[in-house]
């Protein structure tokens, strides 16, 4: 075969090559509305910030590592799907007595003050990131987004975007209990 | 019994469109021409079949038969009527069942029309446009039949996803389709002329204005559809780099290269096995296109059911249309006899540059949308690639494609000079870079880049108009004298100079949106008011309005400009009470020079609703520009040459297809 049929043939084995991938995309039945995280199973990033509330104490990195499993989420008043997740972080802390630390992110402290003031306070800590640099160093691509932090001040389990029912059952009350909950997955989607 | 009887429509298609595929195959290679000419009385039988089967869909769902299980899912009594009636493509069954009319249409259309074409190149294209109806018309049948019964039936039914009730995207997809199975035909030519062993002018005469259709179809339906996901989902952008937008405009610049090489072809008997290749590339890549979306290979934001059941079907007849037609194309291409030889510097060597940057454009795109899935499978990285990459990638290909554009029109064929050809574009060339200083100064001095894009824009416009000026001797002589050669141009290069100059009006569109808007979000009350450039919005109010399937928050936004009153706003967020879906509205107040633009979004009396403005210059010109191209497209399709040979009244019609 010469080099000028060889040319000719050359976009038949492109073909060839990406309907491999196809084919093994298919087949694996991997998703891919999943983003993943860097941050699972790696020590937390810093969380150095402001109070939220007045008369509160700055957040630091010591919270993340009092033996304690917490809860990280970050928030704003201005997103929808906040306020969907908003009931169950209540009920983490009523119910389950988890320790949520509440990082506002790019969000007037008074604007998420008034927000929490209205529909109830789930946060034991509570952080203002009005600049956002808190969430570029935990890798966030928008709020709400929630990280589970283990004792040791290590990522257990990332969640992009709101939480749900399904994710306190399955994932969040075991971790806190102790196991590590729907392993290190990475988050669902 | 209605559907019914469309499902037995749909079978009894299928079996027409088997033989359709195959005896006309046979005719053509023993020179039997009864069985060549079964194919014409097969391709109208297949059409009128499946248009009978799209026919009781459509019934279903104008009468809400919520005894059809599709109709449930997709459906709901209160609809209005367009939404009823679009509702029969905005989802998976029912758009698999207008691509496969459409094949049939188009496959009918060249048994019409295609009086002029010698038979067994007729016979060979019917055939191969069957045998992909047959592909189709089997998924339907197989994995996706649009006429499913459920008992017992519901009450009511779902409701179509409410972004796609809406007017734009009423239309998107029958244009799109008609595009990109345009190139279907385009395809079968291309097969045809493989299996016959023979591409000639006369085969590029043929093809022309089936690519020239396609791809206006396309324009439209890519327009269309960048102008509804503009105003609907209220982001203020108009393009957003999506896989299923990247895997509308794949196509669109392949078709465009075929466009181009196809004259080439026409005129100088060259390129030839290209121009072949562009013909098979252009409709696999529409196929991947909807591969891409129908399988969950790739998310984006058009939903679709997404069944890896049918992922692996599409995929299995994508290998076949494409790599039968590539594996053909190895075969028989290298003895394709080469054509007329020309230098680096001519109309043909101007053309080819237009092809490998197109395809260049072409393969960043393709490469771009799929890379997150070549990583994460070969690595288990996630990425997604954005608007980043393509605006680093695919916007600086363009700047020689522009730049030669305006420069290829005056090229004579065979050989030719540059220099005379730039001489004679010195005033469009100062023109453009007068445009470009001008608007980094004095319009907005936020990016260079924006600038040096925008004078391209201006370039395209006056560089183009120029070319025309000249060849009419616009200025040089009595007016009369350039009416007359007005009158003796072909339409084709009227069609030519029309989308080339529209091109120009979308880059400017495009450049001055991105680059130039303004932007402004606040949190207002009632009586309270936000700036954006010259313009202050005052919310007077927020009421609720009953809309026929909806529920609306619908704000009142007076706005002045310099203290005068200047318009009211009323933008919208509205609750689809069945789906439980909240779509923003949005209220576009246009000048044809800039949109203003507001959006509603989430709050409440006591704390106020979150208002974001935008200010778009010259977005409007995006899709006029776009309309424009396509314009230019269709006078082109007008022009006496694509029907030479053949002088009857049949042969306008094939032009206005």
């Amino acid at each position: 075969m010469n080099g000028r049929r060889l040319l000719f043939l050359l976009p038949l084995l492109t073909l060839a090559l990406m309907a491999g991938f196809f084919a093994w995309s298919l087949m694996a039945g991997r998703d891919p509305s999943a983003i993943g995280s860097a941050l699972v199973g790696k020590p937390a990033p810093k969380l150095e910030l402001p109070a939220l509330r007045e008369g509160d104490k700055p957040l630091g990195d010591a919270l993340l590592r009092s033996g304690q499993p917490t809860i990280v989420n970050f928030f704003a008043s201005w997103c929808t799907p906040c306020l969907a997740e908003h009931p169950l972080f209540m009920r983490l802390k009523e119910r389950d007595g988890a320790t949520v630390i509440g990082v506002a992110w790019k969000n007037k402290p008074e604007e998420a003050r008034a927000w929490l003031a209205r529909l109830g306070d789930p946060y034991r800590f509570a952080g203002a990131d009005l600049q956002g640099r808190a969430g570029l160093d935990w890798g966030l691509s928008g709020v709400p987004e929630t990280y589970l932090v283990d004792g040791s001040g290590i990522v257990r389990h990332h969640f992009r975007g709101p939480i749900t029912e399904k994710d306190v059952t399955a994932t969040i009350l075991p971790f806190l209990k102790g196991g590590l909950g729907g392993g290190l997955g990475g988050g669902k989607p | 019994m209605i559907p019914e009887l469309g499902h037995f429509a749909l079978v009894l298609a299928l079996v027409v469109a088997l033989l359709q595929g195959t005896l006309p195959l046979v005719g053509a290679q023993r020179g039997d021409r009864r069985l060549m000419a079964f194919g014409d009385v097969a391709a109208l039988t297949q059409a009128l079949l499946v248009a009978s089967a799209f026919a009781a869909l459509t019934q279903a769902f104008v009468t809400s038969d919520f005894s059809v299980a599709n109709v449930v899912a997709n459906s709901h009594s209160a609809k209005p009527l367009l939404y009823k009636i679009s509702g029969v493509w905005g989802n998976h069954e029912g758009s698999m069942l207008l691509w496969a009319l459409i094949l049939a249409l188009f496959g009918a259309a060249v048994a019409l029309f295609g009086a002029n074409l010698p038979e067994s190149l007729r016979a060979r294209v019917i055939a191969v446009q069957a045998l992909i109806g047959v592909g189709f018309l089997a998924f339907l049948l197989l994995t996706s039949n649009p006429f499913e019964r459920l008992a017992p039936a519901p009450p009511d039914g779902n409701g179509l996803n409410p972004l796609l009730q809406d007017p734009g995207l009423a239309f998107h997809p029958p244009l799109l389709y008609l595009g990109y199975v345009g190139f279907s035909v385009t395809y079968a030519f291309a097969i045809a002329a493989l299996l016959e062993g023979r591409v000639d002018p006369a085969w590029a005469r043929w093809v022309r204005p089936w690519a020239l259709a396609a791809w206006c179809f396309l324009t439209l339906g890519i327009a269309l559809g960048s102008w509804w996901a503009y105003y609907i989902l209220g982001w203020g952008g108009f393009w957003f780099w999506d896989p299923v937008e990247n895997a509308s405009l794949m196509p669109w610049l392949a078709g465009t290269a075929l466009l181009h090489s196809a004259i080439v072809v026409e005129k100088r008997d060259s390129l030839k096995s290209w121009t072949v290749l562009l013909a098979i590339l252009a409709f696999s890549l529409s196929l991947l296109g909807t591969f891409l979306v129908r399988s969950g290979v790739l998310t984006s934001v058009h939903a679709f059911a997404q069944d890896p059941a049918r992922g692996l079907y599409i995929l299995g007849f994508l290998l076949a249309v494409t790599g039968g037609g590539l594996a053909l194309y190895a075969w028989r291409a290298p003895s394709l006899a080469p054509g007329g030889l020309f230098q680096p510097i001519s109309r043909e060597g101007a053309l080819i540059l237009n092809n490998l940057l197109l395809c260049t454009l072409a393969a960043t795109v393709l490469l771009g949308t799929l890379y997150p899935l070549f990583l994460d499978l070969l690595t288990g990285n996630k990425v997604s690639v954005g608007p980043p990459f393509f605006n680093a990638t695919f916007v600086p290909l363009c700047a020689p494609l522009f730049a030669a554009l305006c420069v290829g029109p005056y090229l004579g064929w065979k050989r030719a000079e540059l220099g005379p050809a730039l001489r004679q574009l010195r005033l469009a060339f100062a023109v453009s870079v007068i445009a470009a200083i001008v608007a980094g100064v004095a319009i907005d001095s936020r990016s260079t880049l924006a600038a040096i894009a925008f004078g391209f824009g201006v370039w395209l416009i006056v560089g183009s108009l120029a070319e025309f000026a000249g060849r009419i001797r616009l200025g040089r002589g009595p007016v009369g004298d350039s009416l007359r050669r007005l009158r003796g141009l072909p339409r084709a290069t009227i069609g030519m100079t029309v989308s080339h100059a529209a091109l120009g009006v979308v880059v400017l569109g495009a450049v001055a949106t991105a680059a130039w808007h303004l932007e402004a979000m606040q949190t207002l009350k009632p009586g309270e008011a936000m700036r954006i450039g010259a313009y202050e919005a005052t919310l007077s109010g927020v009421e609720n309005v009953q809309g026929p399937n909806y529920l609306a928050e619908r704000a009142t936004l007076v706005v002045t400009r310099d203290g005068q009153p200047f318009t009211v706003l009323h933008p919208e967020r509205r609750l689809f009470t069945v789906q439980r879906r909240q779509i923003a509205e949005t209220a576009i107040q246009t000048n044809l020079l800039r949109d203003l633009y507001a959006t509603l979004g989430e709050g409440d009396r006591a704390a106020g609703w979150v208002v974001r403005l935008y200010l778009n210059p010259l977005a409007p010109w995006i899709w006029l520009g776009a309309a424009l191209c396509a314009l230019g497209g269709f006078i082109s399709l007008s022009d006496r040459r694509l029907r030479v040979g053949a002088p009857t009244r049949k042969r306008t019609l094939q032009a206005a297809e």
